[in-house]
This record gives structure tokens, sequence and C-alpha cells, in this order.
């Protein structure tokens, strides 16, 4: 086999294995969103009027126009929870292994990613089943559709997980990258209400929403699951993903020193 | 020159100078212990070696690559056991070692081959399907220094790998390690402990920052025992 797919095969499938030994992971990636969608929504759907947006042909529910938002929401955690991993993989010292390959390294954060992303779309169609199974629907070619939405929006955030593990040096960190990046990002976004809502309040607030890269990503598989199209969704989210990956690529050259230790 | 070559190679964190104008050579086939005591530069040596860490003051030719020209070339023909455990816990040893061999662009056949070839050299090659957490600190290293071997490396870099070894442990590591230069594999071994070098080994004694003395250990040492010529040759300031 080729060098490239063989490192590649071995870095999604470790992925995978790893994810698999951490059990635990996976219910909790679930609980979260599910909590959003059979709590929150429940509490919510009564103060919050929606009208008829695109790509909505009727009235929904609240349950239902969170769906897209709390998919977006588990490739964003997928994506910090990679981050944190790689932190923690340079701490421990298997990182190193990774980057002291023959194979250019630029190749093999690409690989990383593409494992990181497939775990992340793995964890989105559980949640759909298990919101599917609560009654809250797509439409059927809409699962399939929403794919390779699913595929950009992964890369886009496993990207950005890549970038903040470059520039985080130590675990300890991590905390202030939930306050300051997963939070912001989250609440200042399409995923929980409709941008004109957040027009309604604040005219500030509604164009840093419609900056952020993780509204576009939402709105590209909202679109997607309706089987819909969004070209500017698309063309945001492939942009942030380009600027993203020349950042991490940037952020794990050996001359910015980001491995070394002192002895 | 197909073993390992340093020139002139210098090193800082912002102010603080980790390595100054470091040079030597070790000749294909031979084990070089780097010596010196805790902070000397040992790994940002290997930092540098291994192109975890880079400068453009020096050089480095690993079997006759420019680490810093050819990086894929060089790297290819290097092994490296590195200081803290890099294994994955959870895998077994002939998983860890499969990971690694596809990083090299290994597969199939030939990486199975390999595989078995190298923890056999190890005497590893029973302990294949345990989980890397099942065993001890001995067995952890020599599966590591096994799959660092798998590529057939010219020249394998093991920074202090007897780190929490007992004295059995750390015997039979130095002595395996030892006996891998009589293949034609060139060695570069770190530690601050000098019962791992024996008299005819090459050796480089590094101390803040700088190498002061190099060559084969029984010269350098002129027949006082390496600890007391050791001790000496540190304790005045570089």
């Amino acid at each position: 086999m080729n060098p490239y797919f063989t490192s590649l095969f071995a870095i999604v499938t470790r992925e995978a294995l790893r994810f698999i030994h951490q059990r635990e992971r996976f219910i909790a990636a679930l609980v979260r969103p599910l909590v959003w969608l059979l709590v929150f929504a429940a509490g919510f759907r009564a103060a919050l009027g929606l009208s008829i947006i695109p790509p909505y042909q009727t009235y929904i529910t609240y349950e239902t126009y969170i769906v897209p938002g709390l998919c977006g929401m588990i490739m964003l955690f997928n994506g910090m929870q990679s981050s944190l991993s790689l932190v923690y993989d340079r701490e421990m010292g298997s990182m190193k292994l990774l980057l002291t390959s023959p194979l250019p390294r630029w190749w093999l954060l690409f690989s990383k990613l593409v494992g990181s992303t497939a775990i992340s779309i793995l964890q989105v169609y559980a949640f759909l089943a298990i919101a599917a199974a609560f009654g809250v629907t797509m439409p059927p070619a809409g699962y399939v559709a929403v794919l390779p939405a699913l595929v950009v929006a992964g890369i886009m955030l496993g990207a950005l997980g890549l970038v903040l593990s470059s520039f985080i040096k130590q675990l300890e960190n991590f905390a202030g990258v939930m306050n300051f990046v997963i939070f912001p990002m989250f609440f200042l976004s399409s995923a929980l209400y409709p941008l004109w809502k957040m027009a309604e309040s604040s005219e500030l607030l509604y164009t840093i929403c419609a900056l952020n890269p993780f509204t576009h990503a939402v709105e590209l598989i909202r679109f997607a699951l309706y089987l819909h199209f969004n070209g500017t969704a698309l063309i945001w989210t492939v942009l942030a993903t380009v600027v993203f990956t020349v950042l991490a690529i940037w952020g794990y050259t050996p001359s910015r020193n980001g491995t070394g230790k002192k002895g | 020159m197909k073993g390992l070559n340093v020139s002139n190679l210098s090193y800082s964190y912002g102010t603080k100078q980790a390595l100054r104008d470091v040079s030597f050579d070790v000749p294909a086939g031979q084990f070089c212990a780097l010596l010196g005591p805790n902070g000397a530069g040992k790994s940002t040596l290997f930092g540098l070696l291994t192109r975890l860490l880079a400068t453009s003051d020096g050089r480095i030719t690993i079997a006759g690559h420019d680490l810093h020209r050819h990086p894929r070339l060089a790297l290819a023909q290097l092994g490296i056991v590195f200081q803290q455990t890099t294994l994955d816990l959870d895998l077994s040893v002939r998983q860890n070692l499969k990971y690694f061999a596809a990083l090299h662009g290994l597969s199939g056949r030939d990486a199975t081959r390999r595989i078995d070839a190298a923890l056999d050299k190890l005497s590893m090659l029973d302990r294949a399907g345990e989980k890397a957490r099942a065993l001890n600190g001995g067995h952890r290293r020599r599966t590591e220094i096994a799959r660092a071997l798998i590529h057939d490396p010219s020249v394998l870099l093991l920074d202090e790998p007897t780190v929490g070894l007992d004295a059995a442990a750390r015997a039979a590591i130095t002595r395996h390690v030892h006996q891998l230069c009589d293949d034609g594999t060139t060695v570069l071994w770190a530690t601050h402990l000098t019962d791992e070098v024996y008299p005819d080994d090459h050796l480089v004694i590094l101390h803040r920052a700088q190498v002061l003395a190099t060559g084969r250990c029984a010269d350098i040492c002129n027949g006082v025992p390496l600890p007391e010529t050791f001790l000496t040759m540190t304790a005045t300031p570089a």
C-alpha cells in the first residue's frame, strides 16, 4: 500500500481504537446535546417564537430548530477533545512519535484531522438516531445529504482544535479554552437561536454571530439536513478550514520550538 | 560519513544558551555514550537530532543525509527511543509496533516480518500479544527499542532509556543495545550514569551546553575510573 495511505489508515484506526476504549467519552458526548434537546429545548420552546425561515417551509418546534446546532456542538466539543488529547500526547511524549515520522508533517496532521472528524460524525449520527427516537426527525434523505456537510464542518472544527493544541503549552491551560473559545463560539452562533432574533437585541452581536465560522458550519448542516445547499455557508466554512489548517501547520513547525523541553 | 555527524550546533531558549558550538562524530557501527549531568543540554540535543526542535546554527548529518535540507531522508534513517515512554498502554505490543511501522509507510507481510524480527532481537516475541500496560518497565523499554528498529535505521538514538529501571533491567538493556552495534547500527545513548559506558565505547561529555571531551572512553579516562574522570571534568565550570 502507498505509505501515505498506510499512515492515514493507521492514524484513523488508532483514533477509533482510542475512542472505543473510552466508552465514557462516547456517553458524555451524547449526554451533553441530549440534555439540551430534551431539557433545555422543552423549557425554552414557549419563550422563543420561531418564524418560517429557510430552509424550513413550515412552522417548526424549537427542538427541531436546535438539532443542527447540537450536531455542530458535538463536533465543536469533539474538536476540542482531540485538541486536549494532542496536548496530553505532547506532554506524555506520544506526539513525538508522530512528529518524527519521515512522512510530511502536514500529512500526519491531516490524518489526525480525518481521524477526529470520523469520530465526530459517528457521534452525530448516534445523536440523530436518539433524537429521531424521541420524535425529532428530518427528511429521510437529509440523513445522507448531511454527510458531506458534517465532513466539512468536522474538518474545520478539528483544524481549530489543532491550532489550539499547537499554542497551548500545558494541559492546565485548557480550562481557559473552554471559557474563551468553546462557549463564545457556541453562544455567538445560530446554533440556539436564529440570527434575526439576535439582530433584534443587538446589531453588534448579530455581526459577530454572522462572522463566526461556527454559525456557517451549523447553517451548512441545517440546510443539508433539509436537502438544501447553502453556498455562502460552504465558502465560509472552507475558508475558515484553510486558515485554521495553515495556522496549525505553522504551529507545528519545528522552528517554533513547540515540542521541545529543556534538559 | 554514514554514522552521525554534528557540527557547530548552537541553540538557545530565549536568552538561555542550551547548546554552544557542539561538534562530534559517531562513526558507523559505533556505540557512543553522550554523558552529561542533568541540565547539560542532552535533551535539547536530542530535540534537534529528532527535528522536534530546529536551529539554523550548525549542521546535523544522519547516515549521510543533512537533517535540515533533507529531513525526510534523514528521519527515515533514524530510530528513536525517547526518555518518556511513548507506548499506547491500551494497545498490545504488536499493535503498538504496527502503528509505528505504518508511520514509516510499512504495512502487510513486510511489516509483520520486520516486527517479528525486531521483537525477537529484543527477546520480546513471546510477549507480542500482551497489552503494553501489563509489561514491567524493563519490558516496556525493550518494546520501545524493538519498535525503533522496525525500519532498519542506520542510527539509533536513545535518550536516557534506563531511567526508572532496576539494576538488572538496566544492565540487560545496556548490553542489548551494545550488541546492536555488531550489526552495523550506530548508537547514540544519552545518559548521566557512568556504569552504562564500556571502555571501548565512543564518549562525548557534555557539560553546561558545551562538549568537554570526545573520543574513546578508555583514552579520555587515561587509566582513571570513568566516574572519577566525569566528576572531575564536570566539577569545574565550563
